[in-house]
């Protein structure tokens, strides 16, 4: 019927496992900026590794086996851990200033 | 406003309005989205980066304002990613015009003269020390 052999779903699985690995590069950048402060810092890189978990779990069907229903909640909930990565990076440099 | 996000999250509501398009529109959107986070996680590795790898600036404090304007950009990227993603959803199964967005010149424009910015700050540091 659409004859494109399931590329359209392939490429939106790499896509989605593009950014999973972009996830994790920025966990990482985050884990490394929260250990440096004591022990509030080691909670906070608990934190940032356990959202990084639960995004993965989260999104590894689309990322593997894909997906073709609209309105998903994987797509929002991905959204929302990347502004929390935001606003957690931000508090950690803030924090890093005293 | 709570009615915006409600719809973010509720697959329900969304497959509810419209008619079910050709597959392949959904997940050209879903991309768009995708290319759209990473663009925002890209900009809060490169705030947390500044944080980081930067040495101290003559400018007091300017490492971390730079950190946090970048940070802040990446996490507004996101939540403008999904509410964008959700009204092209919505237009998709409906027939309608695609949204209309100035967030991508805004964006390109603070990037932009963000670096501009800098470019200036590192000139006059070079000046001043020959």
């Amino acid at each position: 019927m659409t004859g494109d052999g399931g590329l359209q779903a392939e490429r939106t699985r790499l896509a989605w496992r593009r950014t999973l690995l972009a996830l994790t590069v920025v966990t990482v950048l985050t884990v490394r900026q929260a250990v440096t402060g004591g022990p509030t810092g080691v909670l906070l890189a608990g934190v940032a590794v356990l959202g990084w978990g639960a995004t993965l779990a989260l999104c590894w069907g689309r990322a593997t086996r894909g997906a073709l229903r609209t309105g998903t909640r994987p797509v929002p909930l991905t959204a929302l851990a990347t502004a929390g990565y935001a606003l957690l990076g931000a508090l950690l440099v803030l924090r890093g200033m005293w | 406003m709570w009615q915006t996000i409600r719809r973010w999250f509720d697959p329900q509501e969304m497959r509810s309005v419209g008619r079910t398009p050709d597959y392949r529109f959904s997940l050209a959107n879903e991309r768009t989205f995708l290319a759209w986070l990473r663009t925002g996680l890209a900009l809060i590795a490169g705030g947390l980066a500044a944080a980081q790898f930067l040495p101290p600036l003559p400018v007091r404090h300017l490492r971390e304002a730079i950190a946090i304007a970048l940070l802040l950009l990446g996490g507004a990227v996101a939540v403008r990613a999904v509410d964008h993603w959700s009204r092209t959803e919505r237009a998709i199964r409906l027939g309608e015009e695609l949204p209309a967005s100035r967030f991508p010149a805004v964006l390109a424009l603070a990037v932009g003269v963000g670096s501009l910015l800098l470019v200036a700050a590192v000139l006059v540091r070079a000046i001043g020390e020959w």
